[in-house]
């Protein structure tokens, strides 16, 4: 009895089965569901299916739109976390809040909301159709959109970064010669790199989710088949994102135990 | 005297540096997160604030309304005793399958909300050989409510254990060991000792959960069936009703979401500025 000074904690039994059996229930037979399905489609079909020109033309406007709106936060969001960080000007908390609003925001109302501005008769809209171009119901709209939507991603995978960045080499840089550009492009910058290109995975995947209309506009034709076989490769886009992100965290931490040495 | 100057001005950025950089973040935030937040409330009541009521309180709205808040109220406690559950497993036992246990809870994130609705389309649809069953018994689950619980509730699988998972093990177990030592019982250590010490990371994680729930579209849009006054909730009845050219009626029911999603911002703040306080040494870190 007195061997062991530590109690072992109750409810290991209780919690593995809720857990199980809510996480088979509720993910796991649905997503078998879905396996199976795409099995009992030929390969022959499965290819035609996904291949199709109107599916080729999805995939076009769905990765482009992604990438896009996700080079365009890699740029914008590490400045944005840098000034949040760095500089101090009043109303900077709230925009710190502010930066969680497209977590927070249903799509829903994201949609609208951005289409009404940037309509023919917008405020925004109007502005840019005088100027020559359209963006409501265009592959910019979308962008737009996924721009909003997965700009948090980039900001908050920065930050903590940031934060905790030693001024040690900044200062020794400085020391050395380097003006502050200098700095920050050569110093700063690289070890941020794996900060942002997983922000830039997490974004990409959540755009490339988020946009799905193939899939709905598939299943208003009753075409189960074909709208398995779409998602089967979305699915699977998706995945390969989310295991570049663990590639990657794997790959920051490994370059801090090196530096650590 | 001359050392502590230097080092703050070596790490001040230039003054045109930092003029450009925090006005293009200036720009970036006014156009993409303020003008859109302002323009839900502004297009709400740009008919006056009378239409702007009865839009709110119209009858397909209310059962909107009334669904969505359905939804939640089955969905995020399901959720949160799941999250607690795994939590606690996960931190505070070793068994062999653990970390695909982990990658498992985390799966719904990678799986498009579209997908989400029509993985359960799949299984639960007429097509299936479960859904032929279904409705020779005369039981709807696709294009009725309990689809709807059922995608909400895949979509909003991971929030609280993900936010539980990290915070439960760095707090560790010393305390539970304690209680037990006192003799103290399983449920009476949890109540009494467990709950209080994780309340505002499962509050954080609840309130995600909850904005999540309130606010998803895609899944809920496959499984839907887009039937007013039935199986219509907030987000999609703001879609229908913007599809309808109603842009005030649709942007009056947004605006309650853009209310809501603006007190989960405020409860995070509130959150995260408790957690800080509560440990000081992160503070000091």
């Amino acid at each position: 009895m007195r061997r062991r000074r530590r109690h072992a904690l109750p409810g290991f039994g209780l919690t593995l089965g809720l857990s199980l059996s809510y996480l088979a229930l509720i993910v796991l037979i649905p997503l078998g569901a879905l396996a199976l399905k795409s099995a009992t489609i030929g390969p022959l079909e499965f290819w035609n299916a996904v291949t199709t020109p109107r599916a080729l033309a999805s995939y076009r406007v769905t990765f482009g739109c992604a990438a896009l709106a996700g080079l365009v936060n890699l740029v914008l969001g590490p400045l944005l976390a840098w000034v949040l960080v760095r500089y101090r000007f009043p109303g900077r908390k709230l925009i710190d809040a502010l930066v969680d609003l497209p977590f927070a925001l249903p799509t829903a109302v994201a949609g609208i909301t951005l289409t009404a501005l940037y309509a023919s008769n917008g405020p925004l809209g109007r502005w840019i159709e005088a100027a020559g171009y359209k963006v409501a119901y265009t592959p910019t709209g979308i962008t737009i959109a996924l721009i909003f939507v997965s700009l948090p991603f980039l900001v908050r995978s920065v930050q903590p970064v940031l934060e905790q960045l030693e001024p040690d080499i900044e200062e020794a840089a400085a020391t050395l010669g380097a003006g502050r550009l200098t700095t920050l492009v050569r110093v700063i910058l690289p070890t941020l790199w794996p900060a942002i290109l997983t922000g830039f995975a997490l974004a990409f995947a959540r755009a490339v989710g988020e946009y799905g209309s193939v899939i709905l506009s598939k299943l208003d034709a009753y075409d189960y088949a074909g709208a398995t076989a779409i998602a089967v490769v979305l699915l699977l886009v998706s995945f390969a994102a989310l295991l570049a992100i663990n590639l990657l965290q794997l790959w920051t931490v490994r370059r801090r135990s090196s530096e650590a040495r | 005297m001359n050392a502590p100057r230097r080092h703050s001005t070596a790490l001040r950025d230039p003054a045109w540096l930092r003029t450009l950089l925090l006005t293009i973040a200036l720009a970036f935030v006014a156009l993409f997160l303020v003008l859109p937040l302002i323009a839900v409330f502004g297009y709400a009541i740009e008919k006056g604030f009378d239409v702007y009521l009865a839009s709110v309180t119209d009858e397909d709205a209310r059962s909107a309304i009334r669904l969505t808040l359905l939804v939640a109220a089955i969905s995020v406690p399901a959720n949160t005793i799941f999250g607690v559950a795994a939590a606690w497993l996960i931190t505070r036992f070793t068994f062999s399958g653990k970390n695909l246990l982990v990658s498992l809870i985390d799966l719904p994130f990678a799986v498009s909300p579209v997908i989400a609705g029509l993985i359960y389309v799949l299984l639960f649809g007429a097509q299936s050989s479960l859904g032929s069953w279904l409705i020779a018994h005369d039981i709807k689950i696709i294009f009725a409510v309990p689809g709807i619980v059922l995608a909400t509730t895949f979509v909003t699988f991971p929030f609280v254990a993900r936010e539980l998972i990290p915070l439960m093990q760095a707090q560790g177990s010393e305390e539970e060991q304690a209680a037990l030592t006192l003799g103290a019982g399983g449920w009476s250590m949890f109540w009494r000792v467990v709950l209080p010490k994780i309340g505002w990371g499962l509050a954080y994680g609840v309130i995600l959960c909850n904005a999540r729930a309130i606010g998803e579209f895609g899944a809920v849009s496959v499984v839907s069936g887009h039937i007013r006054g039935v199986t219509n909730t907030m987000p999609l009845h703001v879609e229908i009703l913007y599809n309808e050219y109603n842009r005030t009626a649709a942007f009056a029911v947004a605006s309650l979401l853009a209310l809501l999603a603006l007190a989960t911002l405020a409860v995070k703040q509130l959150v995260g500025w408790r957690m800080r306080r509560a440990e000081p040494e992160h503070d000091a870190a």
